[in-house]
C-alpha cells in the first residue's frame, strides 16, 4: 500500500530545508468511463520554506477567468495555511508533471476542486504528522490553521518550522482524506483579490505579446483576403528594400499544422499560404504588409456571401424537414388544432469575432540540430492548452516532444480563440526557414480577417398555445452551418437544450447549409444564439398566453428533478426554478413601479453545468435609443470559490453578452471578410455599463465554472425587455441592424 | 532613420527610429518597455495610452517625430515605491481579468484625475470612452476611479499610496 501512495505522492526535501509536495492523481474521467483530457497524471506543487513561505503552483493557463487564484485558494484552505503567506507561481508546462493544463468550457474548477483539496489536505496530514512527532502529542489534539498547526494546549509550531520534518512524513492514502466542514472556511467563498493584480496595475505582466528572445527577429504574415487562397508571386524586391525589412517570402499551405490529438480541433488550426515578412522591429514589418502586392491562386478559395446564407436559409425554413432530433409526434395535429394559438417566428444571428484585446502573436525559435543532433524548437505563446502548440512543429517538421519546449504566457483573452493554434504554426515556419527566433504579431485586421468565428445561423420557430393557455406544441427548425456535413463548432444542437429535455410535446429538426468560413469556440458555444431564440420565444408564448412570462416559463420546467441523476452536466429543472425566483424576487419583477418607455426581461438558460436566470431593466425612447439600466443575475453553480473572481465573470459575462448583441456582425462577401477593425466592428463603451445585481444560490452541488453561463441569457433578456417597454419584437442580432441604438 | 532624445518616466533615451514610427513601437521594440500595449493601431482602443506633457495620448498613432515633450508610461506612474492612488484603488476593488487593457485605463484615469479630482460618472465615462476592456471590468473601473479620488479628497493632505 505504501509503494503505491508513493507512486501517487512524491514528496522530497527542496534545498535550505522544507516540504515540497508533489500530487499525483488518476486521470479525470469523464461521466461515460472516458478521460476527460488526454493527461497521464496531474501534479501539483507545494513547496513549503523554513522561513514560512507557502508557494503554491497554478497549473492552469490564466485568461482572465481568475483559475490561477483560485485553485491555490482551495489548496491553501484545506492546508491551513494563511493566504498573506502564499506566492502563487504560474506552473511551467510539463506534460509529465501537470498531465494536460488546459483552460476551457468552464471547467477548470470542476475538474480540479476536489484534486485541489486532496492536495491541501494531504499537505496538512503531514504537517500534523510532523508536530505529533515534535510536540509529542497525539494527531487528533493538533490542527492546522493560519500556516501554523496548533495544540489543544495552545502550544504551536509554524509550517516553516515543520517544514523539513514534515517532508518524511508517511504520505496519506488520498483516499482516506478529509476535508474541512465547508462552514469553517476562511480563505473558500471570501472575496480573494487576483494574485497578480500589482503586476498589472504597474505594467510589469507578460503576455505573448510582450516576449524578448535574445536575437529575435520580428514578423507579420499576410494570408488570401479569401480564405483559402494561395500565394503565388510578390512584390519581393520592392518589399525586402524597405526600411527594417531583412527578408520576405511565401509560405506554402500545410494542413498538418492543423492535425490534433485533441478531437475538438482536429483538422482546424491548420497553416495558411501567404508571404511572411521578417524585419528589426514590428512597425517595419506591419508597414510592409501595407506595401505588399501579392498575386494569389483563388481557384481554391471560399466563396461565402452572408447575405447568399441569409436567402438560402429562409428558404430552408419555408421547406421544413431537416435531420430528426426529437420527432414531436403530437406536434402536427397541435399546431392545425383550430383552437390553439399558433406563434410562428422566425430567428437569426451574426457570426461575430473574439477580438481578444491581445491579438494572435507567437514567438518561436527553430534551431536545427548541428551534426546528426536532433531538430529543436522552443515557443512563447499565450495559449488555452500551450501543450498542444506542440503539434504543428511534430507534424510539420518531425520533431519530437521532448525536444520541444512551450513557455505559456498570461492571455490577454482567451474565449475560445486561444485554443487553436495557426497562429503559432505560422510563427513555428517563420522561425525554420530564417534559422532564427521570431515573433511574430497579428495586426487587428489580421486577428478579424482570421478568426474562427462564433457561427452565425438561423432557427424557425414555431408553437402552439391551448385554450387553457398552455404549451401544447413546440417546433424547432434549426438551421445551421457544416462543412463536409459536420456541424463547425458552436452550430446545431447538442440534445441536451432545454426544449428538448424538458418539454413532452417538442419536434426539433436540424439543417446544415455548407459554409467555408473557419468557425471555432467562443463562448458558451452553441448557447451564446440559442438562448436568443429560445427564451425570447418562449416570451412570445407567454405574451400570447396571455399570462405572466415568470409564470409561464416556471411552469414549462414541470417537476423538480434531474434528467440525469447525479450527471453534473444536466438540467436540473428545480435549480432552474429557484433562480428564476431569486431573479423575480430581487429585480422587483411584478412589482417595481416603471416609468413609460422601460421595461424588465427575463431569460433563463442552463449550460456548462450552470442555471443562470436575469432579468434586464431597459428603457427605450421614441428613437429606439435604449439604456439598459440594471441587470439582475441569479446563478446557481453550487460553492464558490473566489467570491470577487466569481462576481467579476459574471460582470464581464453580462459586458460581452451586451457589447456582442448590440452591434456586433461579421459578414462575408465573395469569401472576404468585410470588417477590419474596431471602427467598423464597434465595441461597447463604459458609458453603457449597466448597474449588474449578481445574487448566487450556493447549492449542495458540486462546484462549476463561471467563465461562460451568464453570457447566454443576457441577450433574450434585453430584447424581453425592449418588448415590455415598447410592443417591438425583436428577432435577429445585433440590435444596431435592427434598429436599435445602444446609448 | 534619425536619431531623436525621449524622456520617459524622467530618464532621458537616444533611439535610431523613422520618423514615422509610432511611439508605441520606439517604446516597445526599442526601449523595451512592455507595459504599453498594442490592441489596434487605428486609436480606437486605448491599451497603447501614455501621457506625453500630462496628456493622455494614443502612442499608437502618435509618431516618435511629433514628441513633443517629457513621456510618461504605466511603468513610470508610481512615485518610486509609493503607488499611485489608482493603482492601489485597481488592487482593492480586484479590476484585473486578462489585464491586457488595463495599463491603458490607468492612464487615461490618471490622466482625468490630475484635471479633475472629483469626477462624477459621467466625467468618468467621457474620460474613459477610448478605452476598451474586452472582459468587461467596467463596473470596476467607475468604482476604482472614484475610491483614487477619494484619495485626493480627504481631510488630511493628499498622501499617495496611502
Amino acid at each position: 500500500m505504501e509503494l503505491n501512495r508513493r507512486k501517487l505522492f512524491k514528496v522530497s526535501a527542496i534545498a535550505g530545508g522544507g516540504l515540497m509536495l508533489q500530487l499525483s492523481m488518476p486521470n479525470v474521467l469523464a461521466e461515460d468511463g472516458k478521460p476527460l483530457v488526454a493527461s497521464k497524471d496531474l501534479n501539483f506543487y507545494v513547496q513549503i520554506a523554513s522561513d514560512g513561505q507557502i508557494t503554491i503552483f497554478a497549473p492552469n493557463p490564466e485568461m482572465g477567468q481568475g483559475v490561477k487564484t483560485a485553485l491555490p485558494m482551495i489548496i491553501a484552505e484545506e492546508m491551513g495555511a494563511k493566504w498573506e503567506d502564499v506566492v502563487v507561481v504560474q506552473a511551467p508546462i510539463d506534460s509529465s508533471k501537470f498531465g494536460m493544463q488546459g483552460s476551457g468550457g468552464s471547467m477548470t474548477i470542476p475538474r480540479n476542486f476536489d484534486a485541489m483539496r486532496k492536495m491541501g489536505a494531504s499537505a496538512r496530514e503531514m504537517l500534523i504528522g510532523a508536530a505529533s512527532l515534535l510536540l509529542e502529542v497525539e494527531r487528533k489534539e493538533l490542527e492546522a490553521r493560519e500556516s501554523q498547526v496548533i495544540h489543544t494546549s495552545g502550544r504551536s509550531m509554524t509550517f516553516g518550522q515543520l517544514a523539513t520534518v514534515a517532508a518524511q512524513q508517511p504520505v496519506p492514502d488520498p483516499e482516506v482524506l478529509e476535508f474541512k466542514d465547508p462552514r469553517s472556511y476562511t480563505i473558500i467563498g471570501t472575496s480573494v483579490a487576483g494574485v497578480d493584480n500589482l503586476v498589472v496595475a504597474t505594467g510589469l505582466t507578460e503576455f505573448g505579446i510582450d516576449v524578448d528572445v535574445p536575437g529575435m527577429m520580428y514578423a507579420s504574415y499576410t494570408r488570401c483576403p479569401r480564405r483559402g487562397g494561395i500565394a503565388k508571386s510578390f512584390n519581393e524586391r520592392e518589399i525586402k528594400r524597405l526600411p527594417g525589412v531583412t527578408d520576405a517570402f511565401i509560405l506554402e499551405p500545410d494542413d498538418r499544422a492543423g492535425k490534433s490529438s485533441f478531437a475538438f480541433m482536429d483538422g482546424l488550426g491548420v497553416l495558411r499560404g501567404g508571404v511572411a515578412v521578417v524585419g528589426d522591429n514590428t512597425w517595419a514589418v506591419f508597414n510592409a504588409k501595407n506595401k505588399l502586392k501579392i498575386k494569389w491562386d483563388e481557384s481554391p478559395a471560399s466563396q461565402d456571401s452572408w447575405p447568399e446564407m441569409v436567402k438560402q436559409a429562409k428558404q430552408v425554413a419555408a421547406k421544413g424537414g431537416g435531420e430528426v432530433k426529437l420527432p414531436g409526434k403530437t406536434v402536427d395535429a397541435a399546431l392545425s388544432d383550430s383552437k390553439n394559438r399558433v406563434q410562428e417566428s422566425f430567428y437569426e444571428f451574426p457570426y461575430v469575432a473574439h477580438i481578444c484585446m491581445e491579438p494572435m502573436n507567437c514567438t518561436a525559435d527553430y534551431k536545427k540540430g548541428k551534426s546528426g543532433e536532433p531538430d529543436t524548437l522552443e515557443v512563447w505563446l499565450g495559449s488555452q492548452f500551450p501543450e498542444l502548440a506542440k503539434e504543428a512543429g511534430v507534424n510539420m517538421f518531425g520533431l519530437k516532444p521532448e525536444n520541444i519546449k512551450v513557455n505559456g504566457l498570461r492571455m490577454g483573452g482567451g474565449f475560445g480563440r486561444r485554443a487553436l493554434h495557426d497562429f503559432s504554426a505560422e510563427a513555428i515556419s517563420i522561425s525554420h526557414r530564417i534559422g532564427k527566433p521570431v515573433k511574430l504579431t497579428w495586426t487587428r485586421t489580421d486577428d478579424i480577417h482570421n478568426d474562427f468565428f462564433r457561427v452565425g445561423g438561423f432557427e424557425n420557430m414555431k408553437a402552439a398555445i391551448d385554450s387553457n393557455g398552455k404549451l401544447a406544441a413546440w417546433d424547432q427548425h434549426y438551421i445551421g452551418f457544416g462543412n463536409k456535413g459536420k456541424p463547425v463548432i458552436g452550430s446545431g444542437l447538442r440534445g441536451n437544450e432545454f426544449s428538448m429535455v424538458a418539454l413532452d410535446n417538442a419536434r426539433v429538426t436540424q439543417t446544415l447549409m455548407e459554409v467555408d468560413t473557419s468557425c471555432g469556440a467562443w463562448r458558451a458555444p452553441g448557447s451564446n444564439t440559442n438562448a436568443f431564440v429560445e427564451q425570447s420565444f418562449i416570451h412570445e408564448l407567454a405574451e400570447l398566453a396571455e399570462r405572466d412570462h415568470a409564470e409561464f416559463l416556471i411552469e414549462l420546467m414541470g417537476s423538480r428533478r434531474w434528467f440525469e441523476e447525479g450527471k453534473i452536466s444536466s438540467l436540473n429543472t428545480g435549480r432552474a426554478i429557484d433562480v428564476i425566483k431569486l431573479a423575480v424576487e430581487k429585480s422587483g419583477w411584478g412589482k417595481k413601479k416603471l416609468p413609460k418607455g422601460t421595461g424588465l426581461g427575463l431569460a433563463f438558460y442552463f449550460c456548462h453545468a450552470a442555471h443562470v436566470a436575469e432579468i434586464a431593466e431597459v428603457s427605450v425612447d421614441a428613437n429606439n435609443n435604449y439604456r439598459v439600466k440594471n441587470v439582475t443575475v441569479a446563478v446557481d453553480v453550487g460553492p464558490i470559490v473566489n467570491m470577487s473572481g466569481a462576481i467579476s465573470q459574471v460582470q464581464g459575462s453580462i459586458v460581452d453578452g451586451l457589447s456582442t448583441m448590440a452591434m456586433q456582425k461579421i459578414t462575408m462577401k465573395n469569401g472576404e471578410i468585410e470588417q477590419d477593425n474596431f471602427n467598423n466592428y464597434p465595441v461597447m463603451r463604459i458609458a453603457s455599463t449597466p448597474q449588474i445585481d449578481v445574487h448566487f444560490i450556493q447549492s449542495d452541488n458540486q462546484p462549476t465554472g463561471l467563465g461562460e453561463p451568464a453570457l447566454p441569457p443576457l441577450a433574450p433578456a434585453v430584447t424581453n425587455a425592449i418588448f415590455a417597454a415598447t410592443g417591438k419584437r425583436i428577432r435577429s442580432m445585433p440590435l444596431s441592424e435592427a434598429g436599435f441604438t445602444l446609448v | 532613420m534619425s536619431k531623436y532624445t525621449l524622456q520617459v518616466n524622467g530618464e532621458s533615451h537616444e533611439v535610431d527610429a523613422d520618423p514615422q514610427m509610432p511611439l508605441l513601437w520606439v517604446i516597445r521594440d526599442k526601449l523595451k518597455m512592455t507595459g504599453t500595449k498594442f490592441g489596434c493601431g487605428i486609436a480606437q482602443c486605448g491599451a497603447c495610452t501614455v501621457h506625453v506633457n500630462g496628456a493622455p495620448m494614443r502612442s499608437c498613432v502618435l509618431p516618435v517625430s511629433a514628441v513633443s515633450g517629457p513621456v510618461t508610461t504605466i511603468e513610470g506612474l508610481s512615485n518610486g515605491n509609493e503607488l499611485h492612488p489608482l493603482q492601489t484603488a485597481w488592487i482593492e476593488h480586484d479590476v484585473p481579468q486578462c489585464g491586457y487593457c488595463q495599463s491603458g485605463q490607468i492612464m487615461s484615469a490618471a490622466a482625468l484625475l490630475a484635471s479633475n479630482k472629483k469626477p462624477s460618472d459621467s466625467d468618468i465615462d467621457q474620460a474613459m470612452a477610448g478605452n476598451f476592456c474586452r472582459c468587461g471590468t467596467y463596473v470596476r473601473i467607475r468604482a476604482a476611479v472614484h475610491t483614487a479620488a477619494s484619495f485626493y479628497n480627504a481631510d488630511t493632505s493628499a498622501k499617495k499610496g496611502a
